[in-house]
């Protein structure tokens, strides 16, 4: 919200003034109803690790993140600019290699890499679109300069906190969407909706989509049937879904019909006992078949995985050059790989001023963060590293912005990331916003609500 | 739609009218093991009340693997509160409430709200608590929580393929609970038919009546003392008495007729065929045959197309 001197930033202004003159029992006022009317609809996650069955409220922080209008057109076109490379990459992976066979990454890092999908190789799918739905973690360093934190490309979640998120903060704070020309994001169901269908097989003039979801006791759940209800989409399980000569079906009343396009919420690995876990109980028996036969789509494709993993990572923007000609838009987060013995070395000396995460890890699981560990956490990490190297990259610890935040003691800045979310089928589109995540404990860089992290409405403003 | 939501709908609909009837049927029997039998008519052998609700139900080699003794509070603990007994109302509730959040999607959030705090306080029964306010007063709450989410679901949604299969749900159970309430005085009939129309008998009717809301409606139908074959007539036979076979069968062919297509014409007629039976019945006939075995044909024809409705719409095979 504020400048390094201290200043507001102007994009701030308007807020900072209501914020000034509204009482602050009226702040707390709303801050209780927001917590109740989030149980009342039942928008909770579930914790892993914890008991079964825990629900939670992701706690919401009525403190807007705004981003002006200039710094959102920076951000746009290097969030389209990398999603297109990555799913350039993919495509060209999954074919020719050219990228490998030019040298610019070594082959070994992309075909040794366990989300590599042999399976996947020489298969076409509708407009070379591996990742449908693409949520880019990003964060804030100074004016303008963005860094990327992660790409998720598998099955990226937290879209439905954007969208309750602002329809709570309009029941909040009405007359603050009077004043100012935030940009409206309520139309990403619609847009998704419209960016699946575009991707179904060739011929389609109708196609059916469909959710699938691992079903009521999965994390993500609530999203999966609300996006499904947004969409006017059925939300179905692996048991509503069968293949019969290649092409899927789901077991209505009025009998089979026809599946074209399948936006999937479950993992590649439970996708379909017969082509991957043979355990799985989630997936459809036959399901890879109809995909390799092209009669169906799954969004996103099967084996992103390989373009988000944290090992592939530091080759990004040399995708960026490679398929695109152009100079990478937004940055990447230096990092060591711990494989090579200079990094590693440098990691060691390094560790309490680094963040070191598992490559294949995800949800702030399995990381530590050097400068807020104790020593003897530290050094635990310490052996772990040494003895799979390999399995851990380090980067340093960005100086992030921060928004002010509500907290037990009053308003006081945390650190903020944000996830926007790129939909590319036709065309690569994106609403003008994302999921605002913010470290609730003081000084914390670690933003996952699996963690004690909560979410803010984000505000794009249209001048 | 898909079959596992309507699946999901249908049983929702079923546990819900079930655990009412449930608490209808110990209600009922709760009235009967009240009456002073050896004080108005000495000298008789009677059947043991609390048997009755486990054989109508089918429910009794269940009740003796985990209960020795026959006795009102055993049956009450089983029927009510058992976790193992899947026709508890503790069940029932339950059931209902975990259909609503599997396909929370396909009803309106004032339903599942409904159906959740049903279950919250359900939760917060025992069987103590339950002696303690009374057990009538519990089987009424029970009634009520089932009167206010049929209520909802009137009241809200919309009369989509989703309301029609909570619909069917709803009919099916009910028309195979009253037959089984009703059948309830077969089982604790007098010995004799010399003895039909004394005063236990008279007892034994009305708390019948009572236990099917159907009382009030008879005293003004009939205006004239209870017998056997009006209380036929009115919850068999009669399509204005809300839980009769009739009205039931009403409700079911008519749901039927929406939800059929040209695939499933075969589910239509045998709805069809029943609801004729019911529609063209004379009680005359059901005397003849007796209200027992009338009833127990009634029970197969419903099971039937309960299982026809199943293999059809809810879990088809491929």
């Amino acid at each position: 919200m504020r400048a390094s001197d201290g200043s507001i930033r102007d994009h701030y202004q308007a807020f900072a003034d209501w914020l000034d003159r509204t009482p602050v029992e009226q702040i707390a006022q709303k801050r209780d109803e927001a917590e109740r009317a989030f149980h009342r609809v039942g928008i909770t996650f579930a914790v892993y690790g914890e008991d079964a069955g825990t629900e939670r409220l992701i706690p919401f922080d009525i403190v807007p993140r705004i981003i002006h209008a200039a710094e959102w057109r920076l951000l746009e076109q290097g969030l389209k600019q990398r999603v297109k490379a990555l799913n350039l990459f993919l495509n060209d992976i999954y074919h020719e290699q050219s990228i490998l066979k030019a040298g610019v990454m070594p082959a070994e890092r992309v075909l040794g890499n366990a989300q590599y999908r042999r399976e996947m190789q020489g298969m076409d799918v509708p407009g070379g679109i591996y990742a449908h739905i693409a949520g880019v973690d990003v964060v804030r360093a100074a004016e303008g300069e963005y860094y990327v934190l992660e790409d998720n490309l598998r099955v990226p979640s937290g879209v439905s906190y954007m969208l309750e998120n602002r329809k709570m903060m309009m029941r909040l704070f009405p007359e603050l969407f009077g004043r100012q020309a935030v940009r409206p994001i309520e139309h990403y169901p619609d847009m998704l909706l419209e960016n699946l269908r575009g991707v179904a097989p060739a011929g389609e003039d109708q196609p059916e989509v469909a959710l699938l979801t691992p079903g009521a006791h999965n994390s993500a759940y609530f999203e999966h049937a609300f996006l499904a209800q947004q969409m006017g989409v059925e939300l179905v399980e692996g048991q509503d879904l069968f293949v019969q000569n290649d092409a899927v079906y789901m077991r209505t009343t009025r009998g089979p019909q026809r599946v074209h396009v399948v936006y999937r919420r479950v993992d590649d690995d439970f996708l379909d006992p017969l082509a991957f876990r043979s355990d799985s109980m989630l997936g459809v028996p036959g399901l890879f078949a109809a995909y390799r036969a092209g009669k169906v789509t799954l969004a996103n494709a099967i084996g992103t995985g390989v373009a988000d993993d944290k090992s592939i990572y530091p080759f990004v923007p040399e995708m960026i050059r490679f398929y695109l000609t152009e100079e990478p838009i937004l940055n990447n987060v230096p990092t060591y790989q711990l494989y090579k013995a200079d990094d590693l070395k440098y990691c060691l000396d390094h560790l309490a001023e680094l963040v070191v995460k598992e490559v294949h890890g995800a949800g702030g699981y399995g990381m530590l963060v050097g400068p807020a560990a104790s020593s003897a956490e530290r050094d635990a990490f310490r052996a772990r590293i040494v003895a799979q190297p390999e399995k851990y990259i380090a980067q340093p610890t960005l100086a992030l912005s921060t928004c002010p935040t509500f907290t037990a003691s009053g308003l006081a800045p945390r650190h903020i990331d944000l996830r926007p979310y790129v939909l590319s089928g036709k065309t690569v589109n994106l609403v003008p916003g994302g999921l605002t995540r913010v470290a609730l404990r003081e000084g914390s860089l670690v933003v996952n609500s699996s963690q004690g992290g909560g979410t803010k409405d984000t505000w794009v403003m249209a001048r | 739609m898909l079959c596992r939501t309507a699946n999901e709908l249908y049983w929702m609909a079923r546990h819900i009218e079930r655990a009412e009837n449930t608490a209808r049927l110990l209600d009922v029997t709760y009235r009967m093991a009240l009456l002073p039998y050896e004080t108005i008519e000495p000298g008789l052998a009677w059947a043991e009340p609390w048997a009755v609700p486990l054989i109508t139900s089918g429910l009794a080699s269940e009740f003796y693997d985990s209960f020795q003794q026959l006795s009102a509070e055993n049956v009450l603990r089983f029927m009510i509160l058992d976790a193992a007994n899947t026709s508890s109302i503790y069940c029932c509730l339950r059931a209902a409430r975990e259909s609503a959040r599997a396909v929370r999607g396909a009803i309106t959030s004032e339903m599942y709200e409904d159906l959740n705090s049903a279950w919250l306080e359900m939760r917060a029964y025992d069987y103590n608590r339950i002696q303690a306010s009374g057990v009538s007063e519990f089987l009424d709450w029970v009634k009520m929580r089932s009167h206010l989410f049929r209520g909802v679901t009137f009241g809200t949604m919309l009369r989509d393929e989703a309301y029609h299969f909570i619909r069917l749900g709803t009919h099916i159970e009910r028309g195979d609970n009253t037959a089984r309430i009703l059948d309830v005085k077969y089982h604790t009939l007098l010995p004799s038919a010399a003895d039909v129309g004394g005063a236990v008998d008279y007892y034994q009717w009305s708390a019948l009546l009572r236990s099917v809301s159907g009382f009030e409606s008879y005293r003004k139908i009939y205006s004239d003392v209870i017998t056997p074959r009006r209380v036929a007539e009115l919850l068999i036979l009669r399509e204005d008495m809300p839980r009769s076979l009739h009205s039931c069968m009403n409700f079911i062919h008519e749901t039927l007729k929406v939800l059929c297509d040209d695939n499933s014409k075969e589910i239509e007629r045998v709805a069809g065929e029943l609801h004729a039976k019911l529609h063209y019945g004379q009680t005359d006939e059901i005397i003849k045959l007796g209200l027992h075995e009338y009833l127990m044909e009634f029970l197969d024809s419903i099971s039937e197309l309960g299982s026809e409705i199943n293999t059809h719409f809810l879990v088809p095979s491929n």
